[in-house]
């Protein structure tokens, strides 16, 4: 009989059922999540790189993206992305206060970005570009809006951990929920490179 | 992946990183971003070049940020978490690059409705 095979799968059980997880396994069983979300992301891709000409006779890319504005939500996610890894470190150091007041900054970024893409988004529908106006605009819209419902989310998730931070303290079960937060958050950041560059840089061409 | 004796950090597939590197991450995502903007904002570059130069700003960025923020390496326990991402974007490369090569051949071949299927067959 392998020892060495016996010897690690039975500490691979008691790792699992006697509280001694580290936390490691929920942290890839949310990767694998945060992967499967990508797919969805790169068929919304494809979606909007099949319509993207199909504008019917409406207004195209070029004429509707603000490009500086763009880029102002673009710094705003970027800043959010870098004060959450501020947070991330924290955490470590176990610096509860600390981690408090970063979530509170990333969480402020967070909602200045969604509050600039709700401005875009009824500007657009104001002008008679909404979603119902062509192909092109229904995949932007499902796109775009599809980011910043997951923002959204985040959101409320960073306020629910926030909660959690300050009521429970950085124990491991806060640790391994904000570790998985912060993957999203950051995979966030990743799928808004690809919207600004390949839908609103690339339209403006 | 889990052995016995493994620090009780939250974040096994995935490394810790510090300030410096998170520092190093959003500098460069700043000067990346800034950089795709120039290149379509600026008409510096000639026109046909624009979208080559802004994939590949794009992809550097990704790579600066999956590095430098989500800490992502070549260490043994990261193994899983790198495989996984390898294969998702595989997939990813074949749902976009498919979907555009289809959709793209079905424009071209299918525009001229006044074409006669012998015609069509004569085309292909």
């Amino acid at each position: 009989m392998d020892l060495t095979v016996s010897a690690r799968s039975s500490a691979y059980i008691h790792d699992a059922h006697a509280g001694h997880d580290d936390g490691s396994r929920t942290v890839l069983g949310f990767w694998v999540y945060l992967m499967s979300d990508c797919i969805i992301f790169g068929t919304l891709f494809a979606t909007f790189g099949v319509l993207v000409d199909n504008i019917a006779g409406g207004p195209t890319g070029r004429e509707l993206f603000d490009l500086p504005y763009v880029g102002g939500e673009t710094l705003l996610l970027l800043i959010s992305s870098f004060t959450f890894g501020l947070a991330t470190l924290n955490m470590y150091a176990g610096r509860k206060a600390s981690v408090l007041a970063w979530l509170a900054i990333t969480f402020l970024f967070g909602a200045g970005f969604i509050g600039m893409e709700i401005h875009e988004f009824a500007h657009l529908v104001a002008e008679g570009a909404g979603p119902d106006r062509s192909a092109f605009l229904s995949a932007y819209f499902t796109l775009v809006g599809t980011h910043g419902v997951h923002v959204t989310a985040g959101l409320i998730w960073m306020a629910v951990m926030t909660h959690q931070v300050w009521r429970f303290g950085l124990d491991g079960t806060v640790k391994r929920r904000l570790t998985c937060l912060s993957l999203f958050w950051h995979f966030l950041d990743l799928v808004w490179i690809c919207v600004f560059t390949f839908v609103c840089l690339r339209g403006a061409i | 992946m889990s052995g016995a004796n493994s620090h009780s950090s939250a974040s096994h597939d995935f490394g810790h990183g510090d300030l410096k590197t998170y520092w190093v991450g959003f500098l460069f995502s700043l000067g990346l971003t800034a950089l795709s903007f120039a290149a379509v904002m600026s008409g510096m570059i000639p026109r046909g070049m624009v979208f080559p130069a802004i994939t590949v700003l794009a992809v550097a960025q990704l790579l600066v940020q999956v590095i430098f923020f989500l800490h992502l390496g070549t260490a043994p326990e990261q193994r899983s978490t790198i495989t996984i991402l390898l294969l998702t974007l595989l997939l990813i490369g074949v749902i976009v690059f498919l979907s555009l090569w289809v959709m793209h051949n079905a424009n071209i071949n299918m525009m001229p409705t006044q074409m006669t299927p012998d015609q069509a067959m004569a085309r292909s």
